[in-house]
């Protein structure tokens, strides 16, 4: 491998992490606000956060440069304010990885939230405990496992995006080409002795990231 | 202090509607499964709320549908005991029962832990998980953490049915002296004649969703003012696996006394 691909090697791992650290934090709460909260609407908003496991990840994309892009909702006032748009960075890349790897989280983290003994919950609350110490000593260290599982998923998810990083990051080398991007360049132009390397090397990661996850994790398949 | 219960839900095809009182003693809610009795424990503990009534303790007001008042359960105070113990079963027992100590500072709680394993028996299983332990000593453990905060009423919803009945006779043996020592009220859900016999002062027979009867135990049983409290103390006496003696026998429940 040269060092371009080391470079998306180094990119990939690097946008995975931190679009991890973001699903971790969001995820999590958002698992515990479907899990336990009833309020109006839950369901739609549950769909939305699902939408990104089904779209394809193109349609994904296409919605982020609708909210993210130079002139998008979110997008021209970031812009305007600060001179910095997402589009074709690396932050996009991590971006897009969140928006695609978080429904993951959700699911997997809800389900393991919602198989939580309730009477366990209650019980903290008639010893005086309040909501947020319950989710942190009692809630989180049972679903613990659905929180690896969760966690090394959307890594793993996030390590192979593809479609929704092309919209809005680009494929641009020596930039925001990730692996799955500098693959599709690689075999685009034909140089299979690369691509072989790091669809080999990818393929492990991914492998090995599934097999923690079953280990360590809530039995995924 | 005295405890008062005035409440009414209705449910599906199910109405709650009852209306009781008791002070500092040990008072059964007795019938049937699916009589009401555990609604009534956790509409007292702030875990269902009725459609409308009061529920006070004392001078505070948990629960009143007119004023607006709904106390969390976390401001209630109380010490719950769940049918199924709901011991957590990722904190050994020391630090399930130290969970119990809400509020207390950490140097005082943890003597109190210890004393309560102590007073328990239940001092040799502190690193257990409550996974590793029996079902007699789960229920003492469940005790235990309850009563570390000192609560102002304790309830228990079935918590002995689990149990074989020379352990039963223990925790029953337990919880009075629970209750003479911190002098609060206490309720006690069970569907077992013989256990409320036992343990009650004062006994409310729930059928449907409402009180048939209330009472001193024995001059429920030997006076039963209904047809189908008849037919309750009846099936009660000859359903019960295991004899009735062991709980109606006043020399044996002598003898298990001191320990």
């Amino acid at each position: 491998m040269d060092f371009a691909s080391w470079f998306s090697l180094r990119l990939s791992l690097q946008v995975a992490s931190m679009a991890t650290a973001f699903v971790l934090l969001f995820g999590v709460g958002l698992a515990y606000l479907f899990a336990m909260k009833d309020f109006r609407g839950k369901e739609v908003v549950d769909m939305l956060f699902t939408l990104p496991l089904v779209l394809p990840p193109t349609v994904t994309g296409y919605y982020l440069i609708v909210l993210f892009g130079r002139k998008g909702l979110i997008g021209r006032p970031l812009f305007e304010a600060t001179g910095w748009s997402f589009m074709f960075t690396w932050q996009a890349a991590v971006l897009a990885s969140f928006v695609v790897a978080l429904p993951l989280m959700i699911k997997t983290v809800r389900a393991a939230i919602e198989s939580v003994d309730k009477n366990l919950i209650r019980a903290s609350y008639t010893l005086g405990h309040s909501r947020f110490t319950t989710a942190i000593q009692v809630i989180f260290p049972l679903a613990g496992k659905g929180i690896v599982a969760g966690t090394v998923l959307s890594f793993a998810r996030a390590m192979g995006e593809f479609g929704a990083t092309l919209m809005l990051a680009g494929n641009i080398p020596g930039k925001t080409d990730t692996m799955p991007l500098a693959i599709y360049s690689i075999a685009g132009s034909g140089e299979w002795s690369k691509a072989n390397a790091m669809v080999i090397l990818l393929t492990v990661i991914s492998g090995l990231l599934l097999y923690i996850a079953n280990r360590f994790g809530r039995r995924l398949i | 202090m005295s405890l008062s219960v005035k409440i009414r839900k209705k449910m599906d095809s199910f109405v709650l509607d009852v209306s009781w009182q008791m002070n500092n003693e040990l008072a059964v809610l007795f019938g049937h499964s699916g009589a009401g009795k555990s609604l009534t424990l956790q509409m007292i503990a702030g875990l269902v709320e009725p459609d409308e009534g009061k529920i006070r303790l004392g001078d505070v007001v948990f629960f009143e549908s007119k004023a607006g008042t709904r106390l969390k359960p976390q401001d209630r105070h109380l010490g719950y005991v769940f049918q199924d113990l709901a011991l957590f079963p990722h904190m050994t027992v020391y630090q399930n029962i130290l969970y119990g100590g809400y509020g207390i500072s950490k140097t005082e709680k943890e003597s109190m832990a210890v004393e309560m394993m102590r007073r328990f028996r239940i001092a040799e299983l502190r690193d257990r998980l409550p996974g590793r332990i029996s079902g007699g000593q789960k229920q003492r453990v469940a005790l235990a953490r309850a009563l570390m905060r000192k609560p102002r009423v304790l309830l228990l919803d079935e918590p002995f049915s689990a149990l074989d009945a020379s352990i039963r006779l223990g925790m029953g043996r337990l919880l009075k002296e629970v209750q003479h020592e911190f002098n609060i009220p206490v309720v006690l859900v069970t569907h077992d004649l013989h256990e409320a016999r036992a343990l009650a002062d004062r006994m409310f027979v729930y059928s449907a969703g409402k009180i048939i009867q209330s009472g001193r135990p024995d001059d429920i049983i030997h006076l039963p003012e209904s047809q189908e409290l008849m037919d309750l103390v009846e099936s009660s006496a000859y359903r019960t696996q295991e004899p009735a003696a062991i709980w109606a026998d006043p020399l044996r429940w002598e003898l298990n006394r001191t320990p």
